[in-house]
């Protein structure tokens, strides 16, 4: 099955090669555009219709999409085939491979660039901010298309909290709440009141901007590779050194890195859990007990907190074929194209509803509530209107994180993380520790990137 | 006394060798040519900018406290793994090399492991002792002992041990059990008239004889643990928690293939290639030497 696809694509990208120098033909051959994603099923599946129906939509440009394994996997091919003069048209890239896109500039071609270049329009004055932020040049240029953005939120589980005698419809807002709910759910025989899932994404990145303070210098690494991390300040340990005593008391549980601990409040292992808004359709499917979704909790005696939260998820980047080979007109305008498509309002509006994952414009937000789709699923609203919170204005704390060699950085804080649950060291040990490993990160990226 | 026999002529003999030696050069030193190249460059993931750095990521290699601290991992894992792996698979050799029935069947089926690849081994005692979904690791938290190999380094350490040594055994156990059948009856016979008893028998005449077996076993083994355990610790504890189970080859993929960080990676699978010809060259040139036959 795959080596028929890869063998139609390879037959298709010669013909589009011809075509490129007659095109007079063009009208009759469609221009290959190969897609590469990075999205298991059911998702995946769900993005494969997309591209059908665009595929069907016209006939000048056809979009190949192949999956390339997960988000990791999916980078390191889509780098390797380009150092192999073969890269994919598209490729689909995790929030934390951003900032290594963006500093291959001979590799990706900026969106504003292509739009310019191509003559496409897209509208990005309604995007949400938090997600035109993200993937955003600090001069306000898009340098990628969101595609499938998605934030974090708070899972709980209702008949948990009943038992343990809490109100079963109020979340608590505040982390010495919610530290005080899972004493009462420890209290009634829960043995986990609480875990995370991606630690670093939750515990780090949301809650920086949450309170708007400074994961790293330069606007979080928005305005230059010569970045530090800030994440050693006391807010930061603060929390950190909560989350230490909390494990030690038994009221938080470290479920493993990442995703690893997605599946524990479904399957009853847990109360409370911190996740990715995307997490929302495998608690519907698995759960078997009555189960709520909260915006993420916050310290109130934080001056500006609640902030809006960062978004995570991925971003559509257009790519040349190889360090010394471009690609046609035709090309570069079936990319745009596509793209233009799946910033249709209806399109993304499907895309939504569908997947759970965040609505690309406001208006697009509004006209899915105006067809009463919250009413029906109640809590699916919980991420947009927790990415307006602020009033949806974003600061430099708020509006994302730019780091190269970010999932790197992530992992060690991971690491460090680890340790401290281990009780090998305290807060302020994790967070030294993290800062000048992830450092060293900083300043390899820095200067491997220097002339590129 | 043998007479040598000469060929005459180049052609013949290097037109026979010239599959061999494609072969090796294209599928070894051509490979490990570009690994040592791109272990003296610094570039970025996509290869657009790369500059000569020397040996500069091998010094960084080095003073790199996590790479010396994976050093310290990877040599109490693999000689942990050794000896486990070898005392389980001689003790379970010399039971079966006792006239027993079904004999056959038992060693067949102590065999079987080996064919077992890594990943799916690891899968395996994923499903014994995760603490959630594992049957051993249910009982142990019900038992109220806290299991938690994502969490507790030395746990972890303890379960990739057991499991990569659990995949080894087969081998070796095969390897003894051929080096037990070799050991003429005779030897034994006269060492039991003597009046030296089974325990006696096997420490003075067995496992002296066996010792060529065991030392090359333990370079097998060790040269196991530092480069085919891979499958087990990614499936089981990716290196984790902390960095508890990160060997020097998993380190070696999470920088390189993670990380994207070619030249550092580079420079360590040349480090570990010096480490692997060193290890060949001890086995053959002292260790088979100094073995008595």
């Amino acid at each position: 099955m795959l080596r028929r696809t890869l063998a139609k694509g390879a037959v298709a990208l010669t013909t589009a090669g011809v075509i490129g120098g007659r095109q007079a033909v063009a009208q009759q051959d469609p221009v290959e555009i190969q897609f590469w994603h990075g999205l298991t099923q059911p998702l995946g599946g769900m993005l494969e219709q997309v591209v059908a129906d665009f595929n069907a939509s016209q006939q000048r440009y056809r979009v190949n999409a192949t999956y390339r394994g997960g988000y990791g996997e999916t980078m390191v091919a889509a780098i390797a085939a380009f150092r192999a003069n073969n890269a994919p048209h598209i490729v689909q890239m995790f929030e934390v491979g951003t900032a290594t896109m963006m500093a291959a500039s001979r590799a990706t071609k900026p969106l504003w660039e292509l739009l310019q270049q191509t003559g496409v329009n897209i509208n990005f004055d309604d995007v949400l901010a938090g997600i035109r932020g993200y993937y955003s040049l600090p001069d306000g240029r898009m340098a990628s298309m969101p595609f499938n953005s998605s934030t974090s939120v708070s899972f709980y589980n209702k008949d948990m909290f009943r038992k343990a005698g809490l109100d079963a419809e109020k979340f608590p807002t505040t982390w010495p709440a919610v530290a005080e709910a899972a004493r009462k759910l420890k209290a009634a025989g829960i043995a986990n009141p609480m875990t995370t899932s991606w630690p670093t994404w939750l515990m780090v990145e949301q809650f920086s901007a949450i309170h708007d303070i400074p994961l790293a210098t330069k606007g979080n690494g928005f305005s230059g590779l010569d970045t530090e991390l800030t994440i050693n300040n006391p807010l930061m340990v603060r929390h950190m050194q909560n989350l230490i005593d909390w494990h030690k008391e038994g009221l938080f549980r470290y479920g493993g890195r990442d995703s690893a601990a997605d599946g524990m409040l479904s399957a009853g292992e847990c109360a409370m859990t911190f996740a990715s808004s995307g997490t929302r359709a495998r608690i519907k499917k698995e759960a078997r007990f009555e189960w709520g979704t909260a915006m993420l909790p916050y310290y109130d005696d934080v001056p500006k907190a609640p902030l809006n939260s960062i978004i995570g998820g991925a971003s559509l980047w257009s790519m040349n074929k190889g360090a010394s080979t471009g690609r046609s007109d035709a090309e570069w305008k079936g990319i745009a194209e596509f793209l233009a498509w799946l910033a249709k309002p209806d399109v993304a509006a499907k895309w939504h509803t569908d997947t759970g994952y965040l609505p690309l414009t406001r208006s697009g937000y509004e006209r899915v509530k105006a067809s009463g789709f919250y009413k029906e699923n109640v809590g699916a609203d919980i991420p947009i209107e927790q990415m307006l919170r602020g009033g949806g204005t974003l600061t430099e704390n708020s509006r994302g994180v730019r780091l190269g060699g970010f999932a790197e950085i992530r992992n060690i804080i991971q690491e460090e993380m680890e340790k401290a649950f281990q009780g090998q060291q305290d807060a302020k040990t994790l967070l030294e520790n993290a800062t000048r490993r992830g450092n060293v990160v900083l300043r390899n990226f820095e200067r491997a990137n220097r002339n590129g | 006394m043998r007479k040598n026999v000469i060929f005459r002529g180049k052609l013949l003999p290097l037109l026979l060798l010239l599959p061999q030696l494609v072969i090796t050069g294209l599928f070894f030193f051509w490979p490990a040519g570009q690994a040592i190249w791109s272990s003296m460059l610094r570039e970025d993931a996509f290869g657009l900018s790369s500059n000569f750095v020397g040996l500069e990521n091998f010094t960084d290699v080095i003073l790199d406290p996590t790479w010396r601290a994976a050093a310290g991992t990877t040599a109490v894992f693999a000689f942990s793994v050794a000896i486990l792996a070898l005392s389980v698979a001689l003790l379970l050799a010399v039971q079966a090399d006792k006239a027993i029935r079904g004999s056959s069947l038992y060693k067949t089926l102590l065999i079987w492991p080996y064919a077992v690849a890594p990943a799916v081994a690891a899968v395996l005692w994923l499903f014994l002792f995760h603490p959630q979904i594992g049957l051993i690791g249910r009982a142990l938290s019900t038992a109220q002992i806290a299991w938690d190999y994502r969490l507790n380094g030395g746990q972890a350490m303890l379960l990739v041990i057991v499991a990569s040594a659990w995949k080894q055994v087969s081998y070796n156990f095969i390897f003894f059990l051929a080096g037990l059948q070799s050991i003429p009856k005779s030897v034994l016979e006269a060492a039991a008239i003597d009046g030296a008893r089974p325990v006696r028998r096997f420490w003075t005449v067995v496992f002296p004889l066996l010792s060529p077996t065991s030392f090359f076993l333990l370079t097998v083994n060790l040269v196991y643990a530092f480069f085919d355990t891979f499958g087990v610790i990614h499936a089981l504890t990716q290196g984790g928690p902390a960095k508890a189970t990160e060997t020097l080859i998993y380190k070696v993929y999470i920088d390189g293939v993670e990380n994207l960080n070619l030249g550092s990676s580079a420079a360590q699978s040349v480090i570990l290639m010096l480490i692997v010809i060193a290890m060949t060259v001890v086995q053959f040139r002292f260790i088979e030497r100094k073995v008595h036959y």
